[in-house]
Formats: C-alpha cells, sequence, structure tokens
C-alpha cells in the first residue's frame, strides 16, 4: 500500500510551462508547413536560383522546370496535392520517430507524463510495445532517408550561387548556407546515427575509426534538444525569406553580383 | 541567520496518514535532511526516516521535497525562499513503511531477476583483459547510488502499479545495458531487455536523467542505446539479413 497522497502533483514550480510552450510551438510551425505545402507557389527565386528546403527535390510535373533540379519523373499531382506531398512523410518521419521529438510531444501532448513526478490522466499505458508506436522503432530507415535529403538541400545551397546573371552571394546564400548547416548538425547529433556509427559496437579498441566518430557524434548528440528545434525553426525562416523573395515582397540583399 | 521555516511533513502508515505543519529552526548551510533531524529532536520523536552517510553517495534518504524526487541530503535549504512553505513526502511508487520511510525490495526483486556477468568459458577469473576505453562506457553506469529516485519518478510505475510486474525500471535497464557493453560479458542481453525486462515500456521522457543525483546520463547512454540495439536484433531486417550472409553474431 502507497502513501496516501491525494494531490495529483505537489510540485510548486511551474512544471507546466514548458509543455504548454513546447505544444505552442510544435503547433504554429506545424500550421505553418501545412499552409506553405498546399500553397504550391513562392518556392523558386529564378532570379537567384533559391529553391526552399520545403519543396526539394520538386520532381512532379507540375514543378517549375528550373527548380527541379533532378529532373520530373512524377507525374502532375491531382486535386489539392502539391510537390512537398513526396519528401514530407520522410522529413515528418525522421522528426515524429526522433528520441528528442518523442519525449517532446509524449509529454507536451500526450501528457504521459506531462512532467516529472507529475501523475498523467491515463488509465493504460502500454509505451513502445504495441503498434502504432512500436513502429518508432524504425527511426534509422527515416535517418537514412533524411540524410539523402539533406544531400539533396546542400546540393540546391551550392548550386544557388549560380544564378541567371552567374555567379553572385546575397542574403538568400547565406541562410540556405547556415541552414544545410544546422540540418547536418541536427541529423549527424541523432541517437541513430550515434548508434550506427560505433555505439552498437563492444569492442570500441578493435575499431578507432567508429570509435573516433562516435565520440564527435556523441558531443554533438548532447545537444540534440537545441539542435532539433534550431534546424526546425531556421528551416521555417529560410522557406518565409526564399517566399518573401519570391513573392517580390522584399527583395534579396546582395553581397556580390 | 537562522528563521524558523514552515514544513508539511507525511506522516502515517499503510493505514493512512497525511500531511502534518511544523514550523522548525533553519540555520545557515543546512540541508532538508538536518531540519529533519531538528524535527525528530525537538517535536515528532517518533518521526520515521532512513539515512546513513549525509554525503548524498549512500541513496538511503530519497524522499520527495515539494513533488520532486530528491535525496533529503542533497538538497540545500538556501534553494527554498524563507517564507516558502516545504513540503516532504515519501517516494510514492513503493509502498509505506512509516512516514518518510518506503519498502524498496521491489527493486531488490528486479535485480535478481538480472543474469549476473557471464565471461567467455575460457577464460579464468584473473585471465580478464581489457582495453580502457572498452569499459568506460560501462563505468557511467556504475556511479549508481541506488538511491532508487529513478525508479520512483519512472511514470511507467509510478503511475501503473500494474506494470511492475514487467517493467525493471530504468535503474536496472541502466543495469542490463552496463552488462550488454561489456566487452567480456556473453550474456546477449539485447531480446532479453526487450522481452523480459520491459524496454518496450519505457517512452524516453528522460525522468529518471533529471532526477539522477550522480548525473548519469541514464536515457541517452543506457536505454536509448539498448533500444537501438534491441531495434537492431527485432525490428531491423537489414541487420539481420547482413549478419546471416556474413555469418556474424549478432
Amino acid at each position: 500500500m502507497r502513501a496516501q497522497i491525494s494531490e495529483r502533483t505537489l510540485r510548486t514550480d511551474r512544471w507546466w510551462l514548458s509543455p504548454l510552450l513546447t505544444v505552442a510551438g510544435l503547433g504554429l510551425i506545424s500550421v505553418y508547413a501545412a499552409i506553405r505545402t498546399f500553397m504550391n507557389d513562392y518556392y523558386w527565386v529564378s532570379e537567384y536560383h533559391y529553391l526552399t528546403p520545403m519543396y526539394s527535390p520538386c520532381l512532379s510535373a507540375e514543378c517549375v522546370p528550373a527548380a527541379s533540379h533532378f529532373g520530373q519523373p512524377l507525374p502532375e499531382l491531382p486535386g489539392f496535392l502539391t510537390p512537398p506531398i513526396f519528401i514530407i512523410p520522410f522529413l515528418l518521419g525522421f522528426r515524429i520517430t526522433c528520441y528528442y521529438y518523442r519525449k517532446a510531444y509524449y509529454r507536451a501532448a500526450w501528457m504521459s507524463p506531462p512532467a516529472c513526478a507529475v501523475a498523467e490522466p491515463h488509465k493504460t499505458y502500454t509505451g513502445e510495445t504495441k503498434a502504432p508506436l512500436i513502429a518508432q522503432n524504425l527511426h534509422r530507415y527515416f535517418f537514412y532517408a533524411a540524410s539523402l535529403l539533406l544531400l539533396v538541400n546542400i546540393y540546391d545551397a551550392i548550386t544557388a550561387f549560380v544564378g541567371e546573371k552567374g555567379f553572385g552571394i546575397g542574403l538568400g546564400n547565406i541562410i540556405l548556407l547556415v541552414n544545410v548547416g544546422l540540418l547536418a548538425a541536427y541529423t549527424a547529433s541523432c541517437h541513430s546515427c550515434r548508434h550506427i556509427m560505433g555505439g552498437k559496437l563492444k569492442h570500441f579498441s578493435k575499431h578507432p575509426v567508429r570509435y573516433w566518430m562516435w565520440q564527435k557524434i556523441s558531443k554533438l548528440n548532447a545537444k540534440h534538444m537545441q539542435l532539433a528545434w534550431a534546424s526546425l525553426i531556421f528551416v521555417c525562416l529560410t522557406d518565409l525569406y526564399i517566399a518573401l523573395v519570391a513573392s517580390g515582397v522584399i527583395g534579396d540583399l546582395r553581397i556580390v553580383n | 541567520m537562522g528563521y524558523q521555516g514552515n514544513f508539511r511533513v507525511w506522516r502515517g502508515d499503510e493505514d493512512g496518514g497525511g500531511l502534518e505543519d511544523f514550523t522548525v529552526e533553519v540555520n545557515e548551510g543546512e540541508v532538508v535532511l538536518d531540519v529533519i533531524h531538528r524535527l525528530q529532536a525537538t517535536q515528532a520523536g517518533d518521526l520515521a526516516v532512513r539515512w546513513n552517510c549525509k554525503a548524498g553517495k549512500c541513496g538511503s534518504c530519497s524522499a520527495e521535497i515539494n513533488g520532486r524526487p530528491r535525496l533529503l541530503c542533497m538538497t540545500r535549504m538556501s534553494t527554498f525562499t524563507e517564507g516558502e512553505t516545504i513540503t516532504i513526502t515519501p517516494m510514492r511508487t513503493f509502498p509505506i513503511i512509516r512516514d518518510l520511510v518506503t519498502d524498496v525490495s521491489f527493486n531488490y526483486t528486479k535485480a535478481r531477476e538480472i543474469p549476473s556477468f557471464k565471461p567467455p568459458k575460457d577464460l579464468a577469473p584473473g585471465e580478464y583483459r581489457m582495453q580502457q576505453i572498452d569499459v568506460e562506457r560501462s563505468q557511467e553506469f556504475r556511479k549508481c547510488i541506488e538511491c532508487f529516485l529513478c525508479q520512483d519518478t519512472c511514470h511507467v510505475i509510478r503511475d501503473h502499479e500494474e506494470n511492475k510486474e514487467a517493467f525493471a525500471g530504468p535503474r536496472f535497464l541502466m543495469r542490463v545495458a552496463e552488462l550488454e557493453m561489456h566487452p567480456l560479458d556473453e550474456g546477449g542481453r539485447t531480446v532479453a531487455a526487450q522481452e523480459t525486462h520491459g524496454l518496450g515500456l519505457c517512452n524516453i521522457t528522460k525522468c529518471c536523467s533529471e532526477v539522477c543525483p550522480e548525473h548519469i546520463k541514464i536515457t541517452d547512454n543506457a536505454l536509448i542505446p539498448m533500444k537501438e540495439r534491441v531495434a537492431d536484433r527485432k525490428y531491423d531486417p537489414v541487420v539481420w539479413l547482413g549478419n546471416k550472409i556474413f555469418r556474424r553474431q549478432s
């Protein structure tokens, strides 16, 4: 028999603030991403060859031809579907199954638990032992897919240095570079990446290169939460900047040419 | 400078109990356990509290202070304001014995369920040779003082008593990880972590890491690496196929 304490929690600090901010942040970003996905416009700046990461790679027939760096092997999409529909499942899958985001939304959205030592409202609990949550174990496959998409984003960021007037550097280029830097850091700091690169080994001494990589990734992994938020917010800011330039609301701040 | 502090302490046993108010003198440099001892000495001589080293190394004085699982001896009074009422309760997850003392034998039962270190058959004690870089991951987990605050805060058993049968808790899943990562252990513990010790019930919300007084990164360094090893064995057909083709021991 446990001690009879009727209160759900006796915590006196603002334990509810963190889940509230998490829900608000993820909610705002989801709404923004949904609007931009279904807008199907202002994703390509033809003058400077800026392509927003939300539409990259642009693979269907309705894409602006110059924005399709890897051709248009897919047909025009019916109804309200837009080109990002082919990449969003992988990007969303990577974030949803990410060990940090799992902690964040299990706490903030599902309240399981809402905070440490605060009772959750659910009567039963099976964790990640049953469908659909057992699918969280597929995180490594989304990591592989996200790594390929990251290479595409890096390619986009590099090719954006050559616009219609030849080589040039603008604020958009710097934003695209910072964006891929943050995405690369977030992807490399992933727990699955840490495991694949060396964490799974029993004998580090027999694999010095993988041990070295594991050490570096472990340092990044300690900042996984910060990188998750920074990369997510910066993808939206990158997209917003490109949308504003593409729609003519603002001009690109040019540094060279 | 000393002051009169306001405290609410849970008093009772398995038949019932509740929070009782006390006003106790608090002096500069004291921790919560000092105040509890003064309360015992001056107002509540029969107050039950388990303690031993007063140095954060024995893991005996685990309780909940203002609702947060903490060691009584490592919680400084200077972290509270003078006008604040401090609530001290026993760990919620374990059966109450009396006042602030709980029955933590659940943890000893779970400890016994984990098979001990299994060295290679051809090595006798004294012949074990290991590289430092191969054992240092496990050494982090050896810092555990078995205060069981991680077990107390884990919602899998704190909020769901019925899971105690199937779930070893973060402290003992960390023990499984420690053995699994040991360079000479041949216990093959990955599948057992999931199927016997309930690793799948953990949803990595990191409360165990937050409350650990030894600052062991239980979730990042033990539980998630074990989840990845389980994914290798049970949920990754590519690894399974590679092990079959190259005849690797997985």
